[in-house]
């Protein structure tokens, strides 16, 4: 299931019938152009080259918005010594997008320091996108500070540590911090001022609401070991159940995993500064450098769309190079 | 007679190297205390803590360095010390001047554990 083939079909779930079983993972290095459509819980996956079939007609949807992660401004090691670079050539692969995104949304470590002059440069570059970016902050984004600055920059009108919704053409968007506060030995972590938050903020919304929910660290056990994962999702993604669409976007772990559990599609987008090995495959989950001249290939932005009325939210990833 | 003497001479010789003996004891122990406390070394490299556990006596500093391409914290469990966000190559030192269990962790990846025992 991993590919770095451009165009390369990565998800196939609608033939080989794993994801009805519930517990479904795929994963894929970087975004390699798959157009991933989520349709009453299934999963179905088109290369971008087929776009002028069924794809096509999501990426004409009538909501589109780009999802970036981890841009890690401030980073300057071997793995990556220009994230501004690789900032720009995510942005620029956002201005080049056939249907012009309605936002943007970044799922944290906007910077590797929390230094404003990172948050500055980060900023900087995405305004050329012309779009209204949300953000949640990753761990990089709340150091020494408990995150004061972050929520000052990019959380007005957040609540708590900077959780937040909004609604967008019939789409409820959930932004979780789940970066805060976290306790030795465990992993990422709501707490209970947010859940009881989220519960309410759901409880009133009709079930057939799409809902996308977006947090730094992944809202399931991608691979605890590392600390890829949150220990009270689970509660969180109770207050979701009565929802028939539920998409889950989250970064941190640097790579494109997706699985589908009943209603819920969870989706982690590639870095646009430096790759993390594969769950176990390395002593520790710290930046993994590659060759230079495939770096970009591991980097990248996800892309999505949704249709009304045809319940369907489709995530298109595209490396950067 | 002059075995008596040469007993005499003999305890003499005893008495100033126990005399000796002594003050070279004492003169350890004013070393000891005198000396620059005890220091030691915690690296931080691949997301943990080497060595995870230490055993150190009161009045020991230990200094964590970080090793790895990505920032790290080292916080007592205990709120006892913490320190401010470690970069590549930057430490952190504290003196431990109680006995005790320190557990400890780094806050930005909290599955990274260590423990300092101080006796």
């Amino acid at each position: 299931m991993t590919g770095k083939t451009k165009d390369e079909i990565l998800y196939d779930h609608n033939h080989d019938g794993i994801d009805r079983r519930g517990f479904l993972k795929c994963m894929a290095w970087a975004g390699t152009g798959t157009l991933c459509v989520m349709q009453g819980g299934v999963l179905k996956s088109f290369a971008l080259d087929r776009s002028s079939g069924s794809g096509a007609a999501v990426a004409k949807g009538e909501l589109s918005f780009v999802q970036i992660s981890d841009s890690h401004m401030g980073f300057n090691k071997p793995a990556n010594p220009d994230v501004a670079a690789t900032l720009q050539a995510a942005v620029d692969k956002i201005n080049g997008l056939a249907t012009p995104p309605e936002f943007l949304l970044h799922t944290g470590d906007v910077s590797h320091l929390s230094r404003a002059e990172q948050f500055d440069t980060v900023d900087q570059i995405l305004k050329s996108t012309g779009k209204q970016t949300f953000f949640v902050p990753g761990e990089h984004d709340v150091l020494d500070d408990d995150g004061k600055q972050f929520r000052e920059r990019y959380g007005k009108g957040s609540k708590g540590a900077g959780w937040y919704s909004l609604d967008q053409k019939g789409v409820h968007f959930v932004g979780l911090v789940n970066v805060m506060n976290l306790k030795a030995g465990g992993l990422g972590s709501l707490g209970h001022d947010q859940l009881e938050w989220l519960e309410d903020d759901v409880k009133h919304l009709k079930s057939s609401t799409p809902i996308v929910v977006f947090a730094h660290i992944p809202l399931w056990a991608v691979y605890p070991e590392w600390g890829w994962g949150t220990d009270d999702s689970a509660q969180a993604l109770g207050y979701l159940r009565k929802f028939g669409s539920v998409t889950v976007l989250n970064g941190h772990i640097h790579q494109i995993m997706q699985k589908v559990e009943g209603n819920v599609t969870f989706h982690t987008a590639a870095s646009t500064a430096f790759p993390q090995p594969e769950p176990g495959k390395a002593p520790s989950p710290g930046p993994m450098t590659v060759p230079a001249d495939q770096l970009r290939s591991y980097l990248g932005i996800a892309n999505v769309n949704y249709v009304q009325g045809h319940h369907a939210l489709a995530v298109v990833d595209s490396k950067l190079g | 007679m002059r075995i008596r003497v040469c007993t005499a001479g003999l305890a003499g010789l005893i008495a100033t190297a126990t005399i000796f003996v002594l003050a070279g004891a004492h003169s350890s122990a004013l070393k000891a205390q005198q000396a620059p406390a005890a220091s030691t070394e915690v690296k931080i490299d691949n997301f943990s803590f080497e060595p995870a556990a230490i055993t150190v006596v009161a009045g020991t500093t230990v200094t964590w360095t970080n090793r790895d391409d990505i920032p790290h914290t080292v916080v007592s469990d205990d709120k006892v010390f913490k320190s401010k966000v470690l970069d590549t190559d930057q430490t952190f030192s504290y003196t431990f001047a109680k006995p005790g269990t320190y557990p400890y962790f780094c806050s930005v990846h909290p599955k990274m554990t260590g423990k300092v025992i101080v006796q």
